[in-house]
């Protein structure tokens, strides 16, 4: 058993997408410091329904750290700034008791607010639908090991394609831009065999919707890199405009 | 009810390529003509649905996440089996489907399991050419480890987030498809019954969860792909929102559920800190090849290490009792998972347990430090370690792990036959939620290759058998009253759930209802057990619908109200499994009946009179429902008791 902490919050609670918004304060007592951050959430909204009143929306659903569902600004930081720590990993530990935490949702033109802290991503799939893929019918596909993959490319596509999409990169960035997303499916594609035939397709395609979806420019601030829960690396935004440059010039030599 | 499993004649090596052959086709110019629903963006789902479009027919696909991406599956660690053989080291369609068949304890259906093993090897291939990045060996050819005590390598991994990386592939097909306008994708979307017509399977009933819209869609069949009930319990090592919902509708319109009782509790989780906990998480079972699993021989012992009044590593060698290695000496701490769960519920029973709870035992990585230091340590679990530290705040290189056991999976599903159609004609169930491939108990990396077979090998070409056989005219109207008696059943629900105003809130019941299901209907089961909590739990469901208090509305993003949804359906649901656990004389996997067991404690099966699918139809909310058996045979393996010794 933990020791107990008795904290503010100041949560922001928004009914839907056309609603302005405003900050609440809820006191959140005994919280046990071996609880998840997501876990004292749950302690509130239990209190709140106790009360009848509506508990805080949030989105959440593996809390290990992998489904990229959950998504909240906490102290001003995308997933509370436990370094590679998404927010259901983050334990109530770090806190001090009689601590005030402002808890936020993204915030980005790209990612409309549902619902207090549950905005919309669908963005991400369009940029995914776009191009993100690799163009093989099932069934229609050579034997595994057919084609050898160098193991050091393999581990860099691994560590690019570890990105769980959840939109962090996006609502750190002062320009909402989803340039790390968006590098790290490129990379990833780009860095084995398979993705070899629509690698300029791809990467222009994903940067096309990239731009339509609202998202803005990169600047290369690096407060993606630093809250990203994966902590996919800045090298990989160079990459991808090495990607993209190159596509572009394959596309006006063949024109 | 007909449980005809429609198994094809000739050898099992033969029986699926025969199959295939009599299969009907659809008239590739006919194909658009036809719509298929797909419930569930999981690896059944996503291979699915993405594989169905590609054969040109209209897809729909629905999700109850923000993006077909985050399905359950995601959360997959350990690895993916099948039958390469790359390591030359003696592996074959032939042992992966022995291997299944005797790990499941004899309770699976000999023609699918055969059928999974010769698909597993093309799923690599499929997976590989989207890019997948599985782990490799330095020449650039994949890599394997062997798992869960295989004696071959057979899985193939990537890292430890192979679940993660087989979904976005199959999300990447399904991406594609729906970049090209064949799957029209719902996320946010959760389906709440099913529409039967003329006693088949014709739409579904869907709410969405931002705008609470209640819509239907018809369709010429569909399929659920909907995952697993290990919420059941309230915690599991399953995602929050994973739920019997889409599986229990259908199953009160008439499909048939089969072996509700047969569940998975995983070894190795970290143990519950308190009373807010909301899950459990799973660490990899593969650090049970280097851990050394132990408690303290005696009472005292354990009784000084819960007050924190002594440290473990204080504990003389003597004082141990690494209790796997002791009662099974060839498997040691690689014993199955049913095996090794119910010894750690053993020794905590005992009072022999570590942590605060008295319900924890060490997985202890000393000696391996020892043997192969700290880096090489580092190196194989480093993630796993870490993820331990992030929840639990303690440093295993330096103090042992504590684990105990969480529920992982169902085996458990709705019955369907060799072509994954359910009793009710044109319904298909894929994935974790039908009962087809693990019998009574599931080997480690099988879930993932089973999902992944049903939904790019095996249902695309048995589902054109049914839709080939209606023709592409049948699709019914969404005005008929049969959609709309359904959609009028969906919408007074929730309006009861909203208006019952009364002082609990929907997670205090499911908390309830899984203490009730992880004491009775869990590691061990009784007759005496199953009873009382049969006895309790109509008086839980009943105060559920009477003091229930979900705040809010329906027009808009209600969390509480999906809950209560879910949490209304478990606990009808856990009622069918604690029947089942009590018709069940017998131990057999994972379900070990306190009343069946050898003299050394393990699970005694009786083939005799169990070697049968136990599948349940409802009959009402009044009446009792009614046990229907498939009777299983084995032409191939022979039926021996599991020893581990
Ligand atoms: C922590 C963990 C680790 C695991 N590790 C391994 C491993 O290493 N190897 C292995 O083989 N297996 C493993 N498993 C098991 C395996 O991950 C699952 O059995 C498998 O992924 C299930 O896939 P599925 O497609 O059937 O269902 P899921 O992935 O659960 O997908 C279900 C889908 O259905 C949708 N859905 C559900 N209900 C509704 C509804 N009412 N309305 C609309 N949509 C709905 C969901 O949105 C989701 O898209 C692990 C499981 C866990 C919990
Ligand atoms: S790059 Fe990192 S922060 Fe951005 S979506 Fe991926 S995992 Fe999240
Ligand atoms: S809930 Fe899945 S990453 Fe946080």
């Amino acid at each position: 058993m933990g020791k107990d902490l008795n904290l503010k919050l100041k949560v922001w609670r928004q009914d839907n997408a056309d609603d302005h918004g405003r900050f609440e304060e809820y006191g959140a007592n005994g919280i046990d410091t071996d609880m998840s951050f997501l876990e004292m959430l749950d302690v509130v909204n239990e209190g709140l329904i106790e009360d009848d009143r509506e508990p805080i929306a949030f989105d959440s659903d593996c809390r290990e750290g992998i489904c990229g569902t959950c998504s909240m600004v906490i102290n001003g930081v995308a997933h509370g700034g436990q370094k590679g720590t998404t927010a259901c990993q983050l334990h109530m530990r770090h806190f001090s008791d009689g601590a005030t935490i402002t808890i936020e949702p993204w915030r980005a033109t790209a990612f409309p607010v549902h619902r207090d802290l549950v905005v919309d991503r669908t963005a991400f799939d369009r940029i995914q639908q776009a191009g993100g893929f690799i163009s093989v019918r099932t069934g229609s596909v050579p034997d595994a090991n057919a084609t050898p993959v160098p193991k050091d490319d393999s581990d860099l596509a691994m560590d690019a394609a570890q990105c769980i999409g959840c939109g962090a990169c996006v609502a750190s960035c002062k320009n909402a831009s989803a340039m790390l997303f968006v590098a790290a499916k490129v990379s990833h594609l780009s860095l084995v065999p398979q993705g070899q035939p629509e690698r300029e397709r791809r990467a222009l395609a994903m940067v096309e919707q990239m731009d339509k979806e609202g998202f803005g420019n990169c600047t290369v601030t690096g407060s993606c890199e630093a809250v990203c829960p994966k902590e996919i690396p800045l090298d990989f935004i160079a990459r991808m405009n090495r990607e993209y440059g190159r596509a572009l010039i394959k596309r006006e030599t063949s024109s | 009810m007909n449980l005809d499993a429609k198994i094809p004649t000739g050898s099992m090596a033969q029986k699926w390529d025969k199959h295939r052959f009599d299969l009907k086709l659809v008239n590739p110019a006919n194909k658009r003509k036809y719509e298929v629903i797909v419930v569930g963006s999981g690896l059944a789902g996503a291979s699915a649905a993405a594989s169905m479009a590609e054969l040109g027919y209209n897809v729909k696909c629905f999700c109850y996440q923000d993006s077909p991406r985050r399905a359950h599956s995601i959360a997959a660690q350990g690895g993916i089996n099948a039958a390469k053989n790359y390591q030359n080291d003696g592996d074959s369609v032939y042992r992966l489907f022995y291997d299944t068949v005797k790990g499941g304890d004899y309770r699976s259906r000999e023609a699918n399991v055969y059928r999974l093993a010769q698909v597993s090897v093309d799923i690599i291939d499929q997976c590989a050419a989207q890019g997948v990045p599985f782990a490799r060996e330095y020449g650039g050819l994949l890599a394997n480890r062997s798992f869960g005590g295989a004696q071959v390598s057979r899985t193939f991994y990537a890292r430890g987030q192979t679940g993660q990386q087989l979904l976005l592939g199959a999300y990447s097909s399904l991406c594609r498809q729906i970049g090209l306008g064949k799957v029209q994708m719902f996320p946010r979307t959760e389906m709440l019954d099913v529409v039967l017509i003329d006693g088949h399977a014709k739409g579904v009933i869907v709410r969405d969860m931002v705008t609470g819209e209640i819509s239907r869609h018809s369709a010429h069949t569909v399929v659920l792909a909907t995952g697993g009930y290990g919420n059941v319990f309230y915690l599991s090592t399953n995602a929050m929102g994973c739920n019997v919902t889409a599986t229990h509708r259908a199953y009160k319109r008439g499909a048939a559920f089969a072996n509700p009782c047969y569940t998975q509790i995983h070894p190795t989780c970290i143990p519950v800190s308190g009373d807010h906990q909301s899950k459990l998480t799973l660490m990899s079972e593969s650090l049970r090849n280097d851990g050394r699993v132990w408690v303290p021989k005696s009472q005292d012992v354990a009784e000084k290490i819960r007050r924190g009044e002594i440290n473990p590593s204080g504990i003389a060698e003597v004082d141990r009792d690494y209790y796997l290695e002791r009662k099974y000496p060839s498997f040691g701490n690689l014993v199955p998972r049913d095996v090794a769960s119910r010894n750690a519920k053993e020794a905590c029973d005992e009072g022999r347990g570590v942590v605060g709870s008295g319900l924890g035992v060490y997985l202890d990585f000393a000696d391996a430090i020892g043997r192969m230091g700290e880096d090489v340590v580092r190196e194989r679990y480093g993630n796993l370690f870490d993820m331990y530290e992030k929840i639990t705040g303690s440093n295993a290189y330096q103090n042992p792990m504590t684990i105990y056991p969480a529920v992982h999976y169902t085996m458990g599903g709705l019955w369907v036959d060799y072509n994954l159609m359910s009793n009710i004609p044109g319904l298909f169930v894929i994935g974790e939620a039908n009962f087809s491939d693990h019998g009574a108990n599931r080997l480690g990396a099988s879930a993932l290759m089973q999902g992944l077979a049903d939904g790019y090998f095996v249902l695309p070409y048995t589902i054109g058998q049914y839709l080939a056989e209606i023709g592409p005219d049948e699709r019914p109207s969404e005005a008929s009253s049969e959609f709309g008696g359904v959609e009028e059943s969906v919408k007074s629900r929730i309006d009861k759930l909203l208006s019952i105003k009364g002082k609990r809130t929907p997670t205090s019941f499911h908390r309830e209802l899984g203490q009730i299901i992880w004491d009775k209907c869990g590691m061990s089961r009784s007759e005496s057990g199953l009873n009382e909590a049969l006895e309790k739990l109509p008086a839980l469901r009943q105060e559920f619908w009477e003091n229930l208090n979900v705040p809010g509305e329906n027009g808009s993003l209600n969390q509480s109200l999906e809950l209560a949804g879910r949490v209304a359906d478990f606990l009808e649901f856990g009622e069918l499994m604690c029947r089942d656990a009590l018709q069940r004389e017998e131990s057999c996997g994972g379900h070990f009946r306190e009343e069946h067991q050898t003299e050394e404690g393990e699970a005694k099966r009786d083939d005799e009179n169990f070697s049968f699918v136990g599948a349940w139809e409802y009959k009402g909310a009044d009446s009792t429902p009614q046990i229907h058996k498939e009777e299983l045979t084995y032409e191939e393996v022979k039926m021996t008791q599991r020893s581990y010794k």
